[in-house]
Formats: structure tokens, C-alpha cells, sequence
């Protein structure tokens, strides 16, 4: 069966782009490991040979685990599986807040402290007025920042 | 007799881009009402966004940044979308008007995604506390921003330009693979960069009082757009026309200097 010129470009053109599109869908597959920007406490504590690199750890920063000493502070970062101890002697962020995404960027020191000389915040999705996050507190039917 | 080879492809290509005077007729009535969207967008838009909103509960007056930046990030992805269409149809079909719109929307898209990384570095500092990190959205908007600049330098690359805008029709089609890439980088990967607000399965998470200036922002970037295009589209067609008509002159002295002597 003889196709027009047209036809012929059109499944050429088609068929190009499908390879091509598999061939990122393996790239995004090989790279799910490299590509991620930071790792999580639970990836970080199963990883024995985690003491010998620089990482970025991410997660949530646990509610009530941020203690304040002269410049250094202490705090956890947790995915609410497992949670690491960090410590900083940087000036944090403004977003950086109890509940809230964190990265973290630094060592893990041979007693498990992770040691962070890079703090960022991390924002989530939820946009709100203040006074309508509030109400939602208020009401008791809050979900956001809420950690685990 | 066949007309000499040289003047056929003069005469052809008038040929090729007779039709699209029609395509040029409309878009001038367009336009005008186009523009008029687009300032009444902005009146409406930038005040609402810029003053009258309430600030974020969590980000407080920079949230305002988002209202540029998000419908920015969008036309970044919208005019590479639409770019890819027209060199598809100008591919396949062969049609002059598509290979026209295709390159006229790079330096269009190019400025979008510029304001994009731009913006979202502002934003960036005061709320994650670095301008910059290399993460997976950040970096693919980054490497849309260089395709965008390599399509615009490859479809003046050639000397023949129809030549240069077919080489540039085929490049977008590749680098369409960006799209997705993008989009999901917030998904596949753990990122900085928060995941999507606006299109999500489960319905945005802005609050409406926010999402609406964000719509109205969007729109009046997206007729933006149009409005550009059209414009993008008459100096992309003068040029050829210009060139070809500069060509046919060359020509002709050519001949009769070859006559003369």
C-alpha cells in the first residue's frame, strides 16, 4: 500500500517523536535517583556510607524539636518515618518554621548529628490570605503545617 | 517554454505566501482588540495582584511575585507547546503560515521564560534563602530557556533562511520532550521547588480570593501572546519578503550585465 508524501511525513515524523519520547521516560527513570535535589532522613539512615559524603537532607522540620543556643540551633528534619538530628550555626531562613519543608545541606558526623552549613526553606503548595489559615486554625479543621 | 530557474522559485514563493494576506487581513482586525484585552487585563490584574490582595499567610507581601511569575512559567510552556504545533503542521503540511508562526514565537517565548527564572530567583531568596540551587524544575526551565536561545540562533543560521526555518521546525519537535520534563520534575524528583497549585488532580490549593488575579494575570499574559505573535509574524514575513525581493533584483542585474557584455 503506497502512502502520500504527506502521510509518509506525518507517520516519519510520529514515529521519531515516540522513540524520542521513550528514550525520556528511561532518562527520567535512570536519573529518579541522581536527579533528586535532596535525600530523606529514612534514605540517610539506611545508608551506612552516608558519613563519608556531603548531602542535602530534606524533610519536614519535627514541631517542637527547634532549640536556639547563642547561634547554633538544633533541629530535627523528619519524612515521618524516621527523623535526623541537625545542627547549624547559620542564620535561617524566614520561612524556616516548625511543620515546615526544609533542606539542609552538610555532613553526617560520626555520633549521627547531621552538621549543615547551608539552610533552605522549603514552600508547599497551599496558598492563603492569613486571616482565612486563621479561621481554618479556629475551626479546628486545619491541615497545613501540621508536620505527619 | 518553463520560466528560467531562478525566477520560478521567485514566483513560487510569492505563490507560497499569497494565501496568508488573507491569514494577515484578519489578524490585523484582531489585533487591536487584542491589545485593548491586554491593558484592560493589566489594569485590572496588577492593581488587584500588587495591592488588593490579602498577603500570604506564610509568605507574606512576596507572595505578590507569584502573580508574575507563575503566568510567566506558564507562557514559557504554552508558547514552546504552540511552537511545536505549528513547525508539526509546518513539517507534515507544508504550510508557510505555521513555519512563520513557529519561529516568530521563539524570541517571544525566550522573554517569558526569562522573566520566569528571573522572577522565581527574586522570590527565591527572601523565602528559601538562596537565588539559585540546581534543582530539577529550576534546572529544566534553565535548559528550556537554552533551547528556546539555540532555535532562534539555528533558524538564522543558514543562508538560505526557508532552509534555516525548516532545520529550526525540527528542533522544536525534539525539544518538545522539555514539556513533560518540566511539568513532572516537581513530581518524579524531590525538588525545592514546591509542586503544582493551579493544575492538580485534586483541585487547586491557592485560596479563590488569590487563584482569581492569578487567572486574570494568566489570561492577560496568554492574549499577550496573540498580540505579539501577530506582530512577530509581519516582520518575520517582511523580512522574507524582502529578502526574496532583493534576491529577484540581484538576479536581475546579473543578467543584464551579462547581456551588456
Amino acid at each position: 500500500m503506497a502512502y502520500s508524501r504527506k502521510t509518509q511525513r506525518l507517520l516519519f515524523i510520529s514515529v521519531g517523536l515516540g522513540f524520542a519520547a521513550v528514550a525520556v521516560v528511561f532518562m527520567a527513570l535512570a536519573f529518579s535517583s541522581t536527579a533528586a535535589f535532596f535525600r530523606t532522613p529514612s534514605e540517610l539512615v539506611a545508608d551506612d556510607q552516608a558519613g563519608s559524603q556531603r548531602y542535602r537532607l530534606g524533610g519536614l522540620v519535627e514541631t517542637g524539636s527547634v532549640v536556639k543556643q547563642g547561634s547554633q540551633t538544633d533541629f530535627k528534619v523528619t519524612d515521618c518515618q524516621a527523623s535526623l538530628l541537625v545542627r547549624t550555626n547559620i542564620i535561617l531562613p524566614d520561612l524556616f518554621r516548625e511543620g515546615q519543608g526544609v533542606v539542609a545541606e552538610g555532613k553526617l558526623n560520626a555520633s549521627g548529628v547531621f552538621e549543615a552549613d547551608k539552610v533552605l526553606a522549603k514552600h508547599d503548595e497551599n496558598y492563603m490570605p492569613k486571616d482565612v489559615a486563621d479561621k481554618l486554625k479556629q475551626q479546628g479543621v486545619w491541615q497545613g503545617g501540621g508536620g505527619c | 517554454m518553463p520560466l528560467p530557474q531562478d525566477e520560478r522559485t521567485t514566483v513560487q514563493m510569492f505563490t507560497r505566501f499569497a494565501q496568508p494576506a488573507r491569514f494577515f487581513a484578519l489578524a490585523d482586525r484582531i489585533a487591536p482588540w487584542l491589545w485593548g484585552l491586554v491593558i484592560l487585563g493589566l489594569a485590572v490584574g496588577l492593581p488587584w495582584a500588587l495591592i488588593f490582595v490579602q498577603p500570604d499567610y506564610q509568605q507574606g507581601d512576596t507572595v505578590r511575585i507569584m502573580y508574575v511569575h507563575v503566568p510567566a512559567a506558564w507562557m514559557a510552556m504554552f508558547v514552546y507547546a504552540s511552537m511545536a504545533i505549528a513547525s508539526f503542521v509546518a513539517l507534515v503540511w507544508r504550510h508557510p503560515l505555521a513555519e512563520i508562526a513557529a519561529v516568530a514565537s521563539a524570541p517571544i517565548g525566550a522573554a517569558f521564560t526569562f522573566c520566569a527564572l528571573v522572577t522565581g530567583s527574586l522570590w527565591g531568596k527572601p523565602m528559601w534563602g538562596t537565588y539559585w540551587e540546581w534543582d530539577g524544575r529550576m534546572t529544566s526551565v534553565l535548559i528550556l530557556f537554552f533551547i528556546y536561545l539555540a532555535h532562534i540562533a539555528l533558524s538564522q543560521a543558514f543562508e538560505d533562511p526557508a532552509q534555516g526555518r525548516r532545520i529550526a521546525n525540527i528542533f522544536a519537535l525534539v525539544g518538545v520532550l522539555i514539556l513533560p520534563i518540566i511539568k513532572f520534575s516537581v513530581e518524579w524528583w524531590n525538588t525545592l521547588h514546591q509542586s503544582a497549585s493551579v493544575f492538580r488532580m485534586d483541585g487547586p490549593t491557592i485560596e479563590p480570593s488569590m487563584l482569581w488575579p492569578l487567572l486574570i494575570m494568566g489570561l492577560t499574559f496568554q492574549v499577550l501572546y496573540f498580540a505579539l505573535l501577530i506582530v512577530r509574524m509581519h516582520s518575520e514575513m517582511a523580512a522574507v519578503r524582502l529578502r526574496s525581493s532583493r534576491l529577484a533584483l540581484m538576479r536581475r542585474e546579473q543578467t543584464s550585465e551579462a547581456v551588456a557584455s
